[in-house]
């Protein structure tokens, strides 16, 4: 059936039953690739995206939870020729090895920099907290938060 | 820049087993022929490696592949150099069995030393063949000229493009090895740290892994895999998962159950309903957990003696030490499970694989199949860090075990989480048992036993076929022998032999031979396992010998690279000689050479103990690396500090649990893993050694770390964590 979903300030229409993960219809009927499955379990935060400012999983997020509701997936932030400074900040910092946590991570650093404009180092680490990565990027990570930080004050 | 960033139509292009021909292998590799460096010893053409283009750029083909280490921007940078190009006038092909030289597996730390040695000596031959040419067209002397940016340019002023040349270039003939690469005091583009080409895409969501293929008509499938080890297909209810949403295909052969559907969540839906009516006949118990170490020792063994060194033992007045460590077995646990397109048609297979080689994996899968190597192409695409052989080659198969049941429609499949843990070849758990004697504050006596089942069960085995659902057709299949290394890598017995200037030693490799948990390659292989005991131990006799466990490493060491590193660490660190822990807070060192002939890192930390908790905190770490000519520092820090990172991970936390009847570590809460907060501070400090060659360093620092942590822990508290991981129940026995 034909769910409506309002992704990145655009109205779309996805043809899937209301119990599928708000993930696939993004990833696969939607075409963004930003979110990835990782555990399909709300635990490794790779699949994040923003319902109402809120950081989100979307892999255990059915449609029918997500109504009307604003969803912003990393493509929404920005784009390759217009960073936004969360991502700008992330290649300046070369904050990654393989990059599959790196969705979650700047999601949900948006969500903390939306409320805490200027976290303390320990503030972010809290806030990511729940984004796990397996390559040891963690302090590039939290450098490139910081970095953004500062420079969301001048922009 | 590489083949994970093509767009949708060049993709499909790939797709008709559209086959391109190299000459990789010509026939001289049989004659006499001289030993060449690196990877063109294997693959000796200049075109196997290198092309000029009309418009100017190069093209470079590697058989590396990317794994989130960089290597793709550090070998293009190597080969810019050597051309003298820009970087962003060169790309890379890398992975492709229908384009790139075969090298392999990517693994070992080895790319940067084979692979970037071949393009480095490849690109100074083609510099010098395009130099040979301009020359003859001003009719001046090679010598005479300049070469910027691509341009050559004559005394007189006249200049020529590169791809003005590239016509006339003859790039398919044999590398000499001869043409001598820059010196390093020339380099601009090696030795800077180049922003990494892949991150862009990967912060914005541009497609960067083989999870983000998406190809016209594909359908995504799901295997249902046994709920143990060799466990057998009885019954399912095929009528009622044909008639869900979405069911395009079934598969069933043997033991091996999958399907496709049209949708993502159907086809999970259909895999849940499959497994939720098989019923299988239960496969052989696995060990007990609780006597895991002594029943894996009893179990059948290789014994090799890969060093023997005999000298007249002190008669008397040394002080014995002895002391035996354990490693369970430990997940790769990617955090993107593992993900393969697969399409059949015509009869050729194409597979788009983040696998660490194309070339072993065809071979292997082709016999899985039943198929000939030509008619199949593996091209790779990145997947989520693998940090040695996951399930990326299993779930190639998978795929294309269902793709010959889709007519002709791509078959993408990415395994489920409990999936991944379940299935993939763990790191082995190895037991490491060492006696050794002191006396005058120097080692008189190192005797060293390991025992481990085999890191070696990748694809590309001779003898079998490694790859998890060819076990399960009908026509089942075996998995190949347990296999030992030797030098100069080795597995099980990776840095087994210490680097330190020993008088007598005698160290032994007993490999497990059955295979009671599925085991291969996990990163640094037995390194990690033999760094910690080894370097456990070395703290153990200093302990004996009274001296400060900087002072006695380095009163043990021959190399001077090494003893610069040691100093190095210690001096970051701001190390106090004899300095000691408070009950709570301790630090200590560990040290190796990775696989005795890679880079030298040493690694110092500080723990916090948490006496009520039995947690142990790192708050901070030091590091020290020399790895030969620094590609890229930033690269190196990367990889240095990533794997610090790691080991602390695998050291506080990681163990795979199982009980009798199965695999228990199913998600991240029964394979936790560290989190943000408790990821240490890291301080690294490279030496340069530009007049050296690279030396592979991806893996460098587990071993360091994790000798390290345990190092630290005893002098914090007095006790010695002798089996790992260190989590609060062995932290709270040890204190108790």
């Amino acid at each position: 059936m034909a769910v409506s979903l309002k992704v990145n300030g655009a109205t779309r229409s996805v043809n899937a039953e209301p119990d599928t993960p708000l993930l696939y219809a993004l990833r696969n009927d939607l075409e963004l690739n930003a979110a990835k499955f990782g555990c399909g379990l709300s635990q490794c935060g790779a699949c994040t995206v923003l319902v109402d400012g809120v950081p989100t999983r979307s892999c255990a997020t059915p449609l029918s939870r997500v109504g009307q509701s604003e969803v912003i997936t990393l493509e929404g932030l920005g784009t390759t020729a217009k960073l936004h400074p969360l991502q700008q900040a992330f290649i300046d910092e070369q904050a990654g090895q393989c990059g599959y946590c790196l969705n979650g991570m700047i999601m949900a650093a948006k969500a903390l920099l939306d409320k805490n404009p200027r976290p303390t180092e320990a503030q972010v680490r809290d806030g990511l907290a729940g984004n796990l990565c397996r390559c040891g990027s963690h302090n590039r990570i939290v450098r490139a938060v910081l970095r953004a930080a500062q420079t969301n004050g001048r922009i | 820049m590489n083949a994970s960033h093509l767009t949708r139509r060049d993709f499909t292009a790939g797709i008709g087993g559209i086959v391109l021909a190299f000459s990789l292998t010509p026939a001289a590799l049989t004659q006499q022929a001289p030993r060449l460096p690196g990877s063109l010893q294997t693959n000796r053409m200049l075109s196997a490696w290198l092309a000029i283009n009309a418009d100017g750029t190069a093209t470079v083909f590697t058989g590396k592949v990317e794994l989130g280490q960089g290597i793709l921007t550090a070998l293009a940078q190597i080969a810019a150099e050597e051309l003298d190009l820009p970087l962003s006038r060169v790309r890379i092909i890398s992975g492709d069995t229908g384009r790139t030289p075969n090298e392999g597996q990517t693994a070992g730390s080895q790319s940067v030393e084979n692979s970037g040695t071949a393009l480095r000596l490849a690109g100074a031959e083609v510099r010098a063949i395009l130099l040979d040419l301009a020359a003859k067209k001003f009719g001046v002397g090679a010598d005479t000229l300049k070469v910027a940016d691509g341009v050559i340019t004559a005394a007189d002023g006249r200049k020529v493009g590169y791809g003005d040349l590239a016509k006339e270039a003859d790039l398919k003939r044999e590398a000499t090895g001869k043409v001598a690469p820059k010196p390093t005091a020339q380099h601009r583009i090696v030795g800077q740290s180049i922003p990494r080409v892949d991150l862009a895409a990967k912060v914005t969501g541009g497609a960067a892994f083989v999870q983000d293929l998406r190809l016209p008509g594909m359908v995504h499938g799901r295997v249902a895999r046994p709920p143990q080890y060799g466990a057998q297909l009885e019954s399912f209810d095929e009528a009622k998962v044909r008639a869900m949403p979405g069911v395009v295909a079934l598969v069933r052969d043997g033991s091996f159950l999958a399907v496709a559907a049209e949708r993502e969540e159907q086809a999970i839906k259909a895999v849940e309903a499959l497994s939720a009516s098989a019923k299988w006949k239960a496969g052989p118990a696995l060990p007990d957990p609780a006597r895991l170490y002594e029943q894996l020792k009893a179990l059948p063994t290789q014994d090799t003696t890969i060093s023997n060194k005999e000298a007249p033992l002190l008669a008397s007045g040394a002080k014995v030490v002895e002391a035996t460590y354990h490693r369970p077995y430990q997940a790769h646990a990617a955090l993107g499970p593992s993900c393969a397109v697969a399409q059949l048609r015509d009869g050729q297979l194409t597979v788009w694989s983040h696998t660490q080689g194309v070339f072993p994996l065809r071979a292997t899968m082709a016999r899985a199949l039943g198929m000939k190597p030509p008619s199949i192409r593996c091209i790779h695409m990145e997947g989520a860090g693998c940090y040695g052989h996951n399930g990326a080659d299993d779930v190639a198969l998978d795929a294309a075990l269902i793709a010959r049941a889709t007519n002709g429609r791509p078959v993408r499949v990415q395994w489920m989480r409990a999936e991944e843990f379940m299935w993939e070849p763990y790191g082995p758990a190895m037991t490491m048992q060492a006696k050794g004697a002191v006396a005058d504050g120097r080692i008189v006596d190192w005797n060293y036993d390991v025992w481990s089942q085999s890191h070696n069960m990748r694809p590309g085995d001779p003898d079998g076929i490694n790859l998890l659902s060819s076990w399960y057709l009908a026509d089942a299949k075996t998995p190949g022998p347990a296999r030992q290394a030797g030098p100069p890598n080795y597995a099980g017995d990776r840095n087994a032999i210490p680097t330190y200037d020993l008088p007598r030693q005698r160290i032994t490799h007993h490999l497990i031979k059955d295979n009671p948990l599925r085991t291969s390659a996990l990163r640094t292989l037995g390194g990690y396992a033999n760094v910690f005991a080894v370097e456990s131990f070395m703290d153990e006799l200093a302990a004996a010998a009274g001296v400060d466990p900087v002072a006695f490493r380095l009163a043990h060491v021959k190399d001077p690279r090494e003893k610069a590193v040691i100093e190095a660490v210690a001096k970051a660190a701001n190390w106090k000689p004899g300095e000691k822990g408070d009950g709570v807070r301790g630090r200590g060192i560990g040290y190796s050479r990775y696989k005795t002939v890679a880079a030298y890192n040493a690694v110092i930390v500080e723990v916090e103990v948490d006496r009520t908790s039995g947690r142990i905190k790192i708050p901070r770490a030091w590091t020290s690396v020399d790895a030969g000519l620094i590609i890229s520092p930033d690269g190196l820090i990367n990889q240095i500090e990533g794997g610090l990172i790691q080991s602390a991970s695998w050291t506080l936390h990681e163990a795979v649990r199982f009980d009798r009847s199965g695999i228990t570590s199913r998600d991240w809460a029964s394979y936790p893993i560290m989190t943000m907060p408790d990821v240490p501070k890291v301080e690294t400090v490279l030496l340069n050694r530009p007049n050296d060659r690279p030396l592979g360093a991806g893996e460098a620092s587990q071993g360091p770390t994790v000798a390290a942590i345990a190092n630290a822990f005893a002098a914090a508290t007095g006790r010695r964590l002798r089996e790992l991981p260190f989590d609060p129940a062995r932290v709270k026995a040890a204190l108790a």
